[in-house]
């Protein structure tokens, strides 16, 4: 035990204007920012840009506005998707019936709608802790589908009840090319990933933390407890919505409600747990395993040359056993998912030129 | 006035079954704390298993017998592959893990026995016959009187037997239990072994209304809003739940469901639950436990 | 001077046992009033029924002039009552220093946006809320420790950082739940030792509950002796060292 006497604090040297660590931060930064604006769209072939890298960092995103919620306030969603078609269908109508809207003014309304409808759903949040709200986000999950089949006003009376991607031009530039749809979905999560680190470094983020920790404490030192759920579900919504945007629209092209399905929440879900719960950056990892493993695996089946396999539903069903156990099995060899292995490696390089 | 009735206990039927699927959640959650999503998936595989079994002519007890053994093993591979090594691991990680074990289960069952529906006679007749102005299917009266006796066998074995009286002191205090000499793993094995014979028994009742097929593994998700209803740790709770819930959906989809066009089947007892909530956070059977700081 | 604190036939139940029996005491306005008594005698329930963590079945509270039936966690605290925990309740995962500012959430006046993007309140209320962190870190000697993750503290600094949390706010009522237990002899000496200073310094009204007689006579003005949810005893330390009801219900018990 310590006593205050051997507590006091050594006087340190006075702050540089800008510390190592910033500077570190600086350099990582902008290091991203010329791989993903500079380097990825040189190199990347479309079939890159369009099947491996669109989806990867889409999701990835889609992974960091449930961790807002799940991981830093500790709120349960299991209706990820749900909030993601919300968000698409309303920038699908907000572009065929407000003409002239332009492309981030439609963004930026689509997530403002999506966290509307979180919040909606997440007022149950303010009577009840843990698994039991997975009750009204499950509700959403299968809520919205039915609304967007149900009415098919939403989808502009179409005869097929699907949305089409307007075409995606911004100040004049044409954004229908892979590369151009790559730039705009990097664009869209540069600025959210940003955001998203401001949420969590704010009084908002520190408190969410706090109540996810120990909510009765929380409450005891004047946290306002319900009012930071709120924000969690809106502001957690507001990034889905957007997600679902780029999802629909930069990377399916087309979309339906059941785009958005039950199966694309968990796999939300997945990514969090795999990359890592409270992490930014982790989610990217959780999203690359979704998005290759099952590429992974077809490459695999073909290679292996299993003639008795040739049937489709054959092959779809091994994949789903071995992606299964692959879940359960990262679950239990990193607790603290894949971005565990991020932090592993930064200590390994941080320990090498002391040693 | 009769259609209404008839709806209702076709709902109520319905409900039976979400219930009896809610009593394989409930025994698990029990025992383990886990809030099991594989459970869907054990209702289509025992189910998928027994008919492959009785149209290869294997006969039906042998059959049962047969894939109540597999269940039992399935059981034991869950404890030892996932349980075990997922010790002490918080809530929301586990589900995930019973998530991945439904994609493997359900995978592995159609990867082996093929993605057909199949259709499943179990010998009672499903012909509705009049009772006094009112038509209800004979097949309807048999399985509910089944889910009776089998709820009433559980009910017996878990307040009277040694191993009953061992899953309520591990579902009350688990430290204390196994400091009592309860061993944590046996626990386990045995109630995911009940919970599985429970799923087959679901899925034999509704295989033989609705075919054997994958949609079984969905009833699932109808068990969330059960058991927030019935309680998630009382075995007559889900049952109840189950009922309010098929009953309430049956009705709703009849008599809200033409307001706004089309069938509100798919989202309806999610609303419903989260209003009990509001009324009875710990449901209709379930205690609340007072907080300590 | 008036009473800070004043509870009037206060009971409580949980399922049918009773822990606060038709308990009345007054706290007056800058003093340490320590509650005392055996194991299970409610004194835990009473700091819940203080700060509205749980909520009495009869009687009323009167806080700073103002009187209650029942009153809600967030806002005794903005009323300023502050409270550390018997159990560990720091928010494991955060520094030393993110859990002093938590602390600090009722007095925060920024919104939301304001927070998240720097600007309008946000800006006087980071340099405010950093400075009063800092300051309560110095004075409970946890600089060192300032930027450590909680769950890796020893025990004896994480109850400091818990004193320090509700301190931060700088409550009118303190209320301690047994902020020794656990400690050694030297750690229980230091701890009271800050207790004491805190009350001197910033005149908190402090109320706590420690098991060791000892301790307590010398650092409470005023003592409140429970037992089985009744008040036992209620005075000064001479008078309450001498009652024979308090020997009675002590004996055996003490530790």
């Amino acid at each position: 035990m310590t006593t205050l006497q051997d507590t006091l604090p050594d006087t340190g040297p006075a702050a540089p204007i800008l510390s190592n660590a910033a500077l570190l931060r600086l350099a990582v930064v902008a290091a991203g920012l010329v791989v993903a604006f500079g380097i990825v769209p040189a190199v990347a072939t479309d079939y890159w840009l369009s099947s491996i890298i669109i989806p990867t960092v889409v999701m990835g995103l889609a992974g960091i506005s449930l961790n807002l919620l799940q991981g830093y306030a500790g709120l349960v969603s299991l209706g990820s998707a749900a909030f993601m078609s919300v968000g698409v269908f309303s920038a699908y109508n907000l572009i065929l019936r407000v003409p002239g809207l332009p492309l981030p003014a439609v963004l930026l309304l689509s997530g403002l709608i999506a966290a509307a409808v979180g919040v909606f759903f997440g007022l149950p949040a303010l009577r009840f802790r843990g698994f039991y709200l997975g009750a009204s986000t499950l509700g959403a999950q299968f809520f919205f589908p039915w609304l967007f089949t149900n009415y098919p006003w939403f989808s502009n009376d179409s005869q097929s009840l699907t949305i089409s991607a307007p075409r995606l031009e911004f100040l004049g530039y044409d954004l229908q090319s892979p590369v151009g749809r790559y730039l705009f979905v990097a664009t869209v999560t540069a600025l959210l990933i940003g955001l998203a680190f401001l949420v969590v470094r704010s009084r908002l983020g520190r408190e969410w933390m706090a109540i996810r920790d120990q909510e009765t404490a929380a409450s005891v030192l004047g946290i306002r407890v319900a009012r930071r759920k709120l924000q969690a579900y809106a502001i957690s919504s507001f990034f889905l919505g957007i997600t679902g945007v780029l999802w629909g629209f930069a990377y399916l092209g087309t979309a339906d409600a059941h785009t958005y399905n039950l199966d694309k929440s968990f796999q939300v879900l997945f990514i969090v747990l795999i990359g890592g719960t409270a992490t930014i950056f982790g989610n990217f990892l959780g999203a690359a395993f979704i998005v290759l493993t099952p590429i992974l695996l077809d490459h695999l089946v073909l290679a292996a040359n299993i003639a008795y396999l040739s049937d489709q539903g054959a092959i779809t069903n091994l994949q789903r056993v071995i992606f299964g156990a692959i879940i359960i099995f990262i679950l239990i060899k990193e607790p603290d998912g894949l971005s565990a292995w991020i932090r592993r490696g930064a200590e390994a390089l941080r320990a090498r030129p002391k040693t | 006035m009769a259609f209404f009735l008839e709806t209702l206990i076709a709902g109520l039927f319905a409900g039976l079954m979400y219930g009896l699927v809610a009593i394989g959640f409930v025994l698990i959650y029990k025992a383990s704390g886990v809030f099991n999503f594989a459970q869907g998936a054990m209702v289509f595989l025992a189910a998928l298993v027994f008919v492959t079994l009785v149209e290869r002519g294997v006969h039906f007890w042998v059959a049962f017998a047969a894939t109540s053994a597999l269940m039992v093993l399935v059981a034991i591979a869950i404890e030892a592959l996932v349980l075990r090594p997922l010790r002490n691991r918080d809530p929301l990680t586990l589900f995930m893990a019973t998530l991945g074990l439904s994609f493997v289960i359900d995978g592995a069952t159609q990867f082996f026995l093929g993605t057909d529906v199949h259709m499943l006679d179990i010998g009672i007749e499903d012909i509705a016959q009049d009772y006094g102005g009112l038509f209800i299917s004979q097949f309807d009266i048999i399985a509910s009187l089944i889910v009776v006796a089998l709820v009433a066998v559980l009910a017996l074995v878990f307040s009277k037997t040694r191993m009953g009286i061992s899953l309520r002191a591990v579902a009350d205090d688990t430290l204390a239990a196994q400091s009592i000499g309860i061993r944590l793993p046996v626990i386990w094995r045995i109630v995911w072994s009940v919970a599985g014979i429970v799923a087959l028994v679901a899925g034999l009742l509704w295989g033989a209304r609705q075919g054997v097929q994958y949609s079984l593994s969905l009833v699932t998700l109808k068990a969330l809003p059960v058991l927030i209803i019935g309680g998630f740790s009382s075995i007559p709770g889900a049952i109840v739940g189950g009922l309010i819930v098929g009953a309430s959906e049956a009705l709703a989809d009849i008599y809200l469901g033409p307001l706004v066009n089309g069938s509100v089947s798919t989202w309806f007892a999610y609303i419903l639950a989260v209003a009990f909530l509001l009324v009875r956070p710990a449901g209709l059977f379930g205690d609340r436990d007072i907080e300590r700081v | 001077m008036a009473s800070l604190l004043e509870l009037s036939d206060v009971s409580l139940s949980f399922r049918g046992v009773t822990a606060l029996n038709a308990l009345s005491f007054a706290v007056a306005r800058g003093e340490i009033c320590a509650l005392i008594g055996p194991n299970g005698a409610g004194k835990s329930s009473l700091l819940n029924v203080i700060n509205g963590v749980y909520r009495a079945d009869a009687g009323d509270i009167v806080f700073d002039g103002r009187r209650f039936e029942a009153i809600r966690p967030g806002k005794a605290a903005r009323l300023g009552i502050g409270r550390t925990f018997q159990h560990n309740a720091l928010f494991r995962r955060l520094t030393v220093r993110e859990n002093v500012l938590a602390g600090l959430s009722r007095h925060g006046g920024a919104s939301f946006i304001e927070n998240v993007f720097r600007f309008g309140r946000d800006r006087q209320e980071r340099r405010d809320f950093s400075a009063r962190a800092d300051r309560v870190i110095a004075f409970l000697g946890l600089d060192a420790a300032r930027d450590r993750i909680v769950s890796t503290l020893s025990y004896g600094i994480q109850k400091r950082v818990d004193l320090a949390r509700a301190l931060v706010s700088e409550p009118k009522l303190l209320l301690l739940d047994e902020p020794m237990a656990g400690m050694n002899q030297d750690e229980k000496t230091e701890m009271s030792r800050i207790i004491a200073e805190v009350n001197r310094a910033f005149g908190t009204t402090i109320v706590l509950i420690e098991h060791d007689v000892g301790i307590v006579l010398g650092l409470a003005h005023h003592i409140v002796v429970l037992d089985y949810g009744r008040k036992v005893a209620d005075g000064a330390p001479d008078a309450v060292r001498n009652d024979p009801d308090v020997i009675a219900a002590y004996l055996g018990t003490v530790h």
